[in-house]
């Protein structure tokens, strides 16, 4: 993985986690690699891999059990609902750019049909 | 994290009547990668041979695990100069008996793991080494010690950028978690992803001493973007 030089890296590993899990890369309730293992095959520090991993925990993405580790959710609302915002995510900023350009409602519309069903 | 490896409190050091280093004062915590940043001449060299006991005759307090600096400290101290200093005859199997002879926290084993993985041969002479297999040959030997303290000065200067990646990853995999490693170097870029804090040192005094994604989020800039503003000429 790149990392945006500009954006703390905990930041982005957090998002980085949140597509595989949304990819189906990871599933609900599989075991998360430990946090050396993913320091080093992101080639970052640990510290900042514990701590992405806190925040995901914090946002319920992950949960720990104290002697095995790390695991992603399996409240599958959770993970419907974290698919949904993210799309939300990356439709609201290409809105935003069409809206910047004097794009109406009903022509973004049109032209994302057209794009989908070319 | 936890405590603190390394102290320093209103360090002054001069050389004739230039003064080098003007009260600089700071901490490391234990278990955390710190980068000592600054450019050429700045002083970085200098404090990190007061901290390995190579420079002495300064005023102010240096501590390192709590001592002062001396024999029990260089026991806590792995240090990777930025010149590398075996003699040419030898052959990298004198040099691996050497540091097994001299600090009994050597790791031979895994000296010899990360050897493998930069392809050094026990056999090689030092000799017909390149520059950056001389430097890889010793980070091997630095980072097979169970030191508190392992310092690295002018990391990956010799090396090209294929093998600095090398070089990254063999730190992450080797160090433990009550290792602190201070890095020395002005190619910030590279490496600052591995950073924990750092340190920037611009005419013998510090002038920032932050965690590295708080300097991220407040700034919106990278390490190595602010260095380049800092000491812009």
């Amino acid at each position: 993985m790149v990392f945006d030089a500009n954006v703390p890296i905990y930041l982005q590993i957090m998002d980085d986690f949140k597509k595989q899990v949304i990819s189906g890369v990871y599933q609900g309730g599989e075991k998360v690699a430990s946090v050396r293992e993913l320091a080093v095959s992101y080639g970052v520090n640990p510290n900042t891999v514990q701590r992405s991993l806190s925040e995901l925990e914090r946002e319920g993405l992950l949960y720990s059990e104290r002697t095995s580790g790390r695991f992603i959710t399996k409240d599958q609302d959770m993970l419907k609902q974290l698919k949904s915002a993210y799309a939300d995510e990356l439709i609201d900023a290409c809105v935003k750019q069409l809206t910047e350009l004097k794009f109406s409602k009903e022509e973004i519309l049109k032209q994302m049909k057209e794009r989908l069903e070319k | 994290m936890s405590d603190t490896i390394v102290s320093v409190t209103g360090l002054n050091k001069s050389f004739g009547n230039k003064q080098v280093l003007k009260d600089v004062s700071f901490t490391c915590k234990g278990g955390s990668i710190i980068g000592l940043l600054g450019p050429n001449g700045s002083g970085k060299t200098t404090l990190i041979k007061i901290l390995t006991g190579l420079i002495t005759g300064y005023e102010g307090k240096v501590r390192i695990n709590g001592q002062p600096i001396g024999v029990k400290t260089k026991e806590t101290v792995s240090f990777l100069p930025d010149e590398p200093y075996f003699a040419d005859w030898m052959r990298v199997k004198d040099v691996l008996s050497i540091f097994a002879d001299l600090y009994h926290d050597f790791d031979y084993l895994r000296c010899l793991e990360i050897m493998q993985r930069f392809q050094i041969d026990e056999n090689m002479r030092i000799k017909t080494m390149s520059k950056g297999t001389k430097e890889k040959f010793q980070l091997a030997l630095v980072m097979s010690r169970h030191a508190k303290l392992i310092v690295l000065d002018e990391l990956i200067g010799g090396v090209d950028p294929a093998a600095r990646e090398v070089i990254l990853d063999t730190i992450l995999n080797n160090y433990r978690e009550d290792q602190t490693i201070l890095i020395a170097t002005h190619l910030i870029a590279d490496i600052e992803r591995i950073f924990d804090s750092v340190l920037f040192i611009k005419d013998g005094a510090i002038v920032l001493d932050d965690n590295v994604e708080e300097i991220r989020s407040k700034t919106k800039k990278s390490i190595d973007e602010l260095f380049r503003e800092e000491f812009k000429y």
